[in-house]
């Protein structure tokens, strides 16, 4: 008898232990600090933007330096939807995933004919040009950008009940309510990607990152595999950037559209992590946050810190933090690799 | 900016020699269009021969290209802020550091990862960009510099038809000349003819005597000097900061794709279609210039994957 | 007299599969030895690790008696062992002549090869020389890839599977110019699957058989059923 499987007792633990963190996540507001929900929301919003990224470069070999193309029409779908349409503005994220696929179409479509540095700088020129155009949207503030209506931030659904439920300010409350939507956001993007890539597709794309030859010899779409999680981490991505900007609620196309914040620090947090790995990005964003926290009074030093951090990985530990970890003690709290596991001869 | 606003060229002409009949006047604001956008390609032909070089030999795109010029116009300004020395003096002192530089960035770190997987250079080169992109901060601050290059700066030649910036012609024949050495050293020289092999193929060179991590040292070595270059008349024909790097990557790159991977010529004639593109484009509308180049990247893609003149099969 | 290249236990593996099991030879100055050996039985493998493309432990290539087991393919090269590699190898960017004067690059001096002497061996060549390597026919490219390598002057001259693919009589041609290069003073090394042949130029013939030597004899004194039961791992 025997029978495949990919649970290990790590990941039964760490099954229920992420149980446990949710629930913990969902009522900590109750007795948090204000800091640490703001804390939170960066790190949850990064950890997302990470683990998307992770998914098409390093699931699916797709190296995208055009992420923030998705981050930012997001926002900017979603200050379109508050300020020309008197959106309120958490509905109005949605906008912001609608418009971050459809910008995605032709981006694939365009990006999808170049191979490697051809296709990282081919997005990276789409995500330019989307900024420049987005720049020459006058109602929305141009080059120089814009806020969000004080009208449209002060009764966000929500918010009114939340203040009451904890007896705060608004604005509290405000930051309570964009840190659920993150941690939703979070939870069910990983839960998502942890899914695919147990399920055949999630074969399909390591067969086409492994080569796209041979996946099409054994019958894999390669095409298909690519579009599909291409489209739906740019939906993701472009939900997150809407998100992070209903919370900023004041947006231009230089950060909005800033190839620093929205890619490259969030390729360094895979990276630091662990590029191909769930674990990897939950690692690298705790490694970001505490530079940052670290060396908030020096100045970008931490950034230089972050850059060279990065590099030194990749030479030294080319799968990341959490590769170290998984070699030293063998865990993986989220295995998708499947094991053959023989009855009567299991015994470890 | 870099675009050369042409209409009071025009004007002037118009009031010495009476009036012109319209379709006149319209042509040679085209003509001189067409001309600054040919002479601003030089400029980025500059930018993209050393990346055009590199990425040609071991097919590796270095994203802290852009950052790396930056950084060599600081080295300049430096140079001749503390010696005093002329532009032209200080790049040929920052020239070969930066040669150094580059040798011992791809010997030491780059030559670790070059292969088939696209992805670690990529990274690597990216956390690179981010490290010289903040230290070039906290050292030389975010203030805009320019390396001063006196009566030069605005010098220019008049012939006739158009007025040509002395500064831009010299960016110009600066890139024609650095790109005909570049390609006799490639076609005519033993180190080039190493270049070639290695290229091919780095085992059956190795065979051949040739140490390929020597090559790929000695060919990003001479991408910086290129870089150099490159830095001087950017530093001279423009403000620059620490934060500008990635664009001219951009434009650098785009250059080297139009252009076909492993021609130079090419390169130079890519740099000269995002030039012209910009320049058109800035005189349509001001706001357009960038997003014209861009364009034009994207067309020419679309229409030829390979770019317009492809010598070596990637 | 001490041996030009001597392997002493030589191993080799790729990542997990090992594909040479301690094999021991030895290659005297001037002297002409076959390699035969039937597909995948390891002869490219062993080529690959004398000339550095694979490193080993120091002591397992000795030259001249001296370790060099762990050096890179272009240290071990500028010693005077070259290769003509399995499938020719010829640089497309390079002209035939370009080709020839890669491998001259590192020469050493005093020897008879030259562009002109490899001309005087492959006349065609000279005609073709301006061509891309790889425009010529597969005679006429293996001709640059073993006069590619000549042009270093090497003592001691690999090639690997050189009548790979080629039609008799262009094997023929190119066994032509082995005693020429002979004669020059190389000591040589033929990988060979083309029995006959190997058994009418060689002094001496290792048989491989994966990843071991399972024959070894001077070529003269070899009967047909040793070679079978060498090749084949079964006696008849
Ligand atoms: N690059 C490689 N990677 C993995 N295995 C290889 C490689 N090259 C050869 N092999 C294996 O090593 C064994 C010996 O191959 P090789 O030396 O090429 O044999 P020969 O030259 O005698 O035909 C074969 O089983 C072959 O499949
Ligand atoms: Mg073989």
């Amino acid at each position: 008898m025997h029978k495949v499987t990919t649970r290990t007792r790590a990941s039964t633990v760490a099954g229920l232990a992420a149980v446990a963190l949710v629930v913990l996540g969902l009522v900590l507001p109750a007795f948090a600090s204000r800091s640490l929900i703001q804390d939170l929301f960066f790190i949850l919003t990064m950890l997302t933007l990470a683990q998307l990224w992770n998914l098409i470069a390093g699931y699916g070999g797709m190296v995208s330096v055009g992420q923030q193309a998705f981050v930012g029409i997001g926002a900017y779908a979603m200050f379109a939807g508050v300020i020309l349409w008197g959106w309120d503005p958490v509905p109005a994220i949605l906008l912001g995933g609608v418009a971050a696929f459809l910008l995605a179409i032709p981006m694939a479509f365009f990006a999808f004919r170049l191979q490697g540095a051809y296709f990282a700088i081919g997005t990276w020129v789409i995500a330019e040009v989307t900024r420049l155009l987005v720049a020459q949207w006058k109602t929305l503030g141009g080059g120089t950008g814009t806020s969000l209506p004080r009208e449209a931030t002060s009764d966000i659904i929500g918010v009114a009940a939340i203040a009451e439920l904890f007896g705060i300010r608004d604005a509290a409350a405000r930051d309570i309510l964009a840190y659920w939507l993150a941690l939703a956001l979070a939870v069910g993007t990983m839960a998502a990607i942890y899914a695919l890539l147990r399920s055949r597709t999630g074969l399909a794309l390591a067969a086409v990152r492994d080569n796209d030859n041979a996946a099409r010899s054994v019958g894999v779409d390669a095409q298909r595999v690519k579009w599909l999680v291409f489209l739906s981490a740019a939906t993701m991505t472009g939900l997150v950037g809407a998100l992070i900007y209903v919370q900023t609620a004041r947006i231009s196309p230089d950060a909005a559209f800033s190839v620093t914040n929205w890619t490259a620090y969030v390729i360094f947090i895979a990276v630091i992590g662990g590029i191909g790995r769930l674990e990897g990005p939950i690692l690298g964003v705790l490694v970001f946050w505490g530079l940052q926290t670290a060396f908030a009074d020096y100045g970008s030093w931490y950034l230089l810190a972050l850059g060279l951090l990065a590099i030194v990985t990749m030479l030294f530990a080319p799968r990341g933090l959490w590769g170290l970890i998984a070699d030293r003690w063998g865990i993986a709290l989220f295995p998708i690799q499947r094991r053959l596991i023989l009855e009567g001869a299991r015994n470890g | 900016m870099l675009s050369h606003a042409s209409l009071p060229h025009a004007g002037g002409r118009m009031g010495r020699g009476g009036i012109l009949p319209l379709c006149e006047v319209v042509a040679m604001i085209w003509l001189d269009v067409l001309v600054q956008g040919i002479l601003l390609g030089g400029l980025y032909a500059l930018f993209a021969a050393g990346l055009s070089l590199v990425f040609g030999i071991m097919r590796l795109v270095n994203l802290a290209h852009g950052d790396l010029i930056v950084f060599a116009a600081f080295l300049i300004l430096v140079t001749v802020n503390l010696l005093g020395l002329n532009p032209f003096l200080s790049a040929l002192i920052a020239a070969p550091v930066m040669f150094a530089l580059g040798w011992a960035l791809q010997r030491f770190v780059l030559n670790r990862v070059v292969g088939k997987d696209i992805l670690p250079p990529l990274l690597i080169t990216f956390g690179l960009s981010v490290a010289l992109q903040n230290g070039m901060l906290e050292v030389f601050s975010a203030d805009s510099q320019r390396i001063r290059a006196g009566a030069l700066e605005s010098a220019s030649i008049n012939l006739g038809v158009v007025t040509i910036g002395t500064l831009p012609l010299l960016t110009f024949g600066s890139a024609v000349l650095a790109i005909f050495i570049l390609n006799r050293i490639f076609y005519t020289t033993a180190i080039g003819r190493a270049f070639r092999a290695t290229s091919d193929d780095p085992v059956t060179a190795s065979l051949m005597g040739i140490n390929p991590r020597g090559v790929f040292a000695m060919a990003t070595g001479l991408a910086m000097v290129i870089v150099t270059l490159a830095a001087l008349y950017l530093g001279m024909r423009a403000n620059f900061d620490p934060s500008i790097g990635p664009a001219r990557l951009i434009y650098a790159f785009e250059a080297v794709i139009i252009g076909g991977l492993g021609s130079l010529w090419g390169t130079l004639a890519g740099g000269a279609i995002i030039g012209i593109a910009q320049t058109v484009g800035a005189q349509i509308n001001p706001e357009w210039q960038i997003l014209a180049g861009h364009l034009a990247f994207l067309a020419v893609l679309i229409i030829r994957p390979r770019g317009l003149f492809p010598r070596a099969v990637d | 007299m001490t041996p030009i290249l001597e392997t002493r236990g030589l191993t080799a593996a790729y990542g997990q599969f090992k594909a040479l099991f301690g094999i021991d030879l030895a290659v005297s100055p001037g002297e002409c030895v076959a390699i035969i050996g039937a597909n995948g039985a390891g002869k490219t493998t062993l080529m690959r690790s004398i000339t550095g493309v694979l490193r080993n432990d120091p002591g397992m290539v000795l030259h001249r008696g001296e370790p060099i087991g762990d050096l890179p393919a272009d240290q071990v090269m500028q010693r005077g062992i070259a290769m003509v590699p399995e499938g020719r190898k010829l640089f497309p960017s390079l002209s035939v002549e370009e080709n020839l004067l890669i491998g001259g690059q590192v020469r050493r001096g005093g020897g008879r090869w030259s562009l002109d002497t490899i001309y005087q061996l492959f006349p065609i060549l000279k005609d073709r020389r301006h061509s891309p390597g790889t425009a010529l026919s597969g005679g006429q490219q293996q001709m640059v890839a073993i006069g590619r390598a000549l042009m270093s002057n090497p003592e001691l001259l690999l090639c690997d599977e050189v009548s790979l693919g080629l039609a008799p009589v262009v094997i023929r041609d190119i066994y032509a110019a082995l005693p020429a290069i002979r004669e020059a003073g190389a000591a040589v090394v033929i990988v060979e699957q083309d029995i006959a042949r190997a058994l009418s130029v060689a002094d001496r013939v290792y048989c491989l058989m994966e990843g071991r030597v399972t024959l070894h004899a001077p070529a003269a004194e070899i009967s047909r059923e040793a070679i079978h039961a060498a090749y084949f791992g079964e006696p008849t």
